[in-house]
């Protein structure tokens, strides 16, 4: 049953009739399986990748910010982390192994408003020891995608 | 001024050129092409059978090497058929190294065949086999196979086919164009057919690792008694995505190999060796790589073979290399007319079934040798053609 989680992880549009037809089940099969998976919140959601420096008139600017944390009582890294989750602006929040704890990305209209998020939002909280904003460039590839540039398929018809 | 003309030799001016030509010179001015219609893999050559041609580079290893192929290449060869598909060849005397399959099969006919001589060309298949017979002056004959023996060599049409005159039988499976192959009890009944004569067999099993089901790949060669008068033609393009690397080889008997060794080593010298280092690689660590793809390529079988019966199209289960031969039949088209029209109205290429042979009329070829967003694109695309274009 992996093996949809793999196929849909890379080909979210595939229907139940076509993965049931290249995993050689029935298509009631898949749908259960998919159902259940989305109950147990393995497939948490299907979204498209966008690279939204390709949209006009679109002003996103993404920023990667490391946290230092003090572990509350009680609460630990989970009760910081549901509290920073809690913020629109914020993407994704990811506990590290290594030289900080929280992986925090957030999106903002500007660089501003990315820096004033941090500055009255993230570092007032009580238990953030430390803050280091770093912003996004560019995106080259993104949940497995090339967004830079697709690769042209160099194959030609050059025999049968 | 010259009348080249007169000069080029007959037998080349026989030969025709490749009628699909005109047709890929359309899909390929246009823009917005999506094709279904390429005869070779989508992966790159795995990375550490890269990596080694990369360090032969560097350490200057950029001499000749035997004309055979390096020995640990032939022992490398033989070794694989033997795990693989449980054939006995010794490396020394039984096994060439080639530029590509193709050169094995042209090398292969033309050390055998006299004037005069039949080749029997099971058809639809590919486009080499027949002008090569020709231009070693011997006479091709093509065997029609039919859907409704799943594109199979047929035992009795086969046998109707034979005459004093016939010397070599070419066995192209898994075949490109249909995906049939050839199970091990369908090439004992060919077997038995060709027991007793002279007949030689040009085996041609370059799609062999991309054999679906639980059954694997069955060599002619590994049938009772047919080792001593079968050439098999193997090759790294299709098995570990090496087309361009142009590497292949030959499995013959000893007096065979060295005749095709002989006129290999004037015409040729000897196989490139940077890929000749790779595929000794590719040989030794690069199974995985091959299980890995075909689990893919077999995925996308069943997705594609899916999506065109859906549309209504009748289309026999391939079990071999990376192409569907659904029919067209239903549409009232011939081949050609469908795939012109599925060109110029929704951008898809795929292959008219006429060009692998006549008994390919009616039929288009269809690779999967794609993404899996690549193949539902043209699916989309196709089934808008037949709802719009046909009001099927």
């Amino acid at each position: 049953m992996n093996k949809i989680l793999k196929l849909l992880n890379e080909n979210p549009r595939l229907t139940n009739d076509q993965l049931a037809a290249m995993l050689g089940l029935d298509e009631k099969e898949v749908a259960r399986a998919i159902a259940e998976y989305e109950s147990e919140g393995v497939i948490g959601g299907y979204r498209a990748i966008v690279d939204w420096d390709k949209v006009d008139d679109c002003d996103k600017v993404t920023a990667m910010i490391e946290l230092r944390v003090t572990p509350q009582r009680d609460k630990g890294f989970d009760g910081i982390a549901e509290e920073i989750c809690a913020f629109p602006e914020v993407e994704s929040v990811y506990l590290m192994s290594g030289g900080y704890d929280f992986n925090v990305c957030v999106t903002g209209r500007n660089f501003q408003e990315i820096a004033l998020f941090v500055a009255s939002r993230i570092s007032t909280l009580d238990c953030v020891q430390s803050t280091t904003t770093h912003f996004l460039l560019k995106r080259y590839k993104d949940s497995g995608i090339m967004l830079s540039e697709s690769e042209d398929d160099e194959r030609g018809n050059y025999t049968l | 001024m010259i009348n080249y003309d007169n000069l080029l030799c007959e037998k080349i001016k026989e030969v025709k050129p490749s009628g699909i030509r005109k047709f890929f010179d359309i899909a390929a001015e246009m823009e917005d092409v999506i094709s279904l219609s390429v005869g070779e893999p989508d992966f790159k050559t795995p990375w550490h059978v890269r990596q080694t041609a990369i360090d032969s580079l560097q350490k200057g290893r950029t001499c000749y090497s035997p004309n055979s192929g390096f020995s640990i290449l032939r022992e490398e060869i033989a070794k694989y058929y033997k795990r693989r598909f449980n054939c006995d060849y010794d490396p020394l005397h039984e096994v060439l190294v080639t530029v590509g399959g193709s050169e094995a099969i042209d090398l292969t006919m033309r050390v055998l065949l006299n004037p005069g001589d039949e080749v029997l060309i099971p058809e639809p298949s590919f486009v080499c086999y027949k002008p090569i017979a020709q231009l070693s002056n011997a006479i091709p004959v093509a065997v029609e196979t039919r859907e409704e023996d799943g594109f199979k060599l047929n035992p009795e049409i086969l046998k109707a086919a034979i005459t004093p005159k016939t010397k070599l039988l070419v066995l192209p499976y898994p075949n490109n164009p249909t995906g049939a192959v050839m199970r091990r009890a369908d090439l004992e009944a060919i077997a038995d057919v060709i027991r007793g004569t002279d007949i030689l067999v040009l085996s041609d099993e370059i799609y062999g690792e991309l054999t679906y089901g639980e059954e694997r790949h069955v060599s002619f060669a590994d049938i009772d008694g047919m080792h001593e008068r079968t050439v098999v033609v193997g090759g790294f393009s299709k098995s570990y995505a090496m087309t361009g690397w142009r590497l292949g080889y030959a499995l013959a008997p000893a007096p065979i190999c060295a005749a095709m060794t002989k006129l290999h080593q004037f015409a040729i010298m000897c196989a490139p060796t940077t890929a000749q280092y790779a595929a000794i690689e590719a040989l030794k660590n690069g199974d995985p790589d091959i299980d890995e793809m075909r689990s893919e390529y077999d995925m996308r079988r069943r997705l594609v073979v899916n999506g065109f019966r859906s549309l209504g199209f009748n289309c026999f289960e391939p079990e071999g290399a990376f192409y569907i031969f659904p029919s067209i039949k239903h549409t009232g088209m011939t081949s050609t007319e469908f795939c012109e029209k599925l060109l110029r109205s929704k951008h898809v290429a795929v292959v008219p079934g006429n060009s692998f042979g006549d008994s390919g009329e009616g039929f288009i070829r269809v690779s999967y040798s794609y993404s899996i967003k690549h193949i539902t694109e043209a699916l989309e695309r196709i089934k808008n053609f037949i709802s719009e274009e046909l009001g099927l």
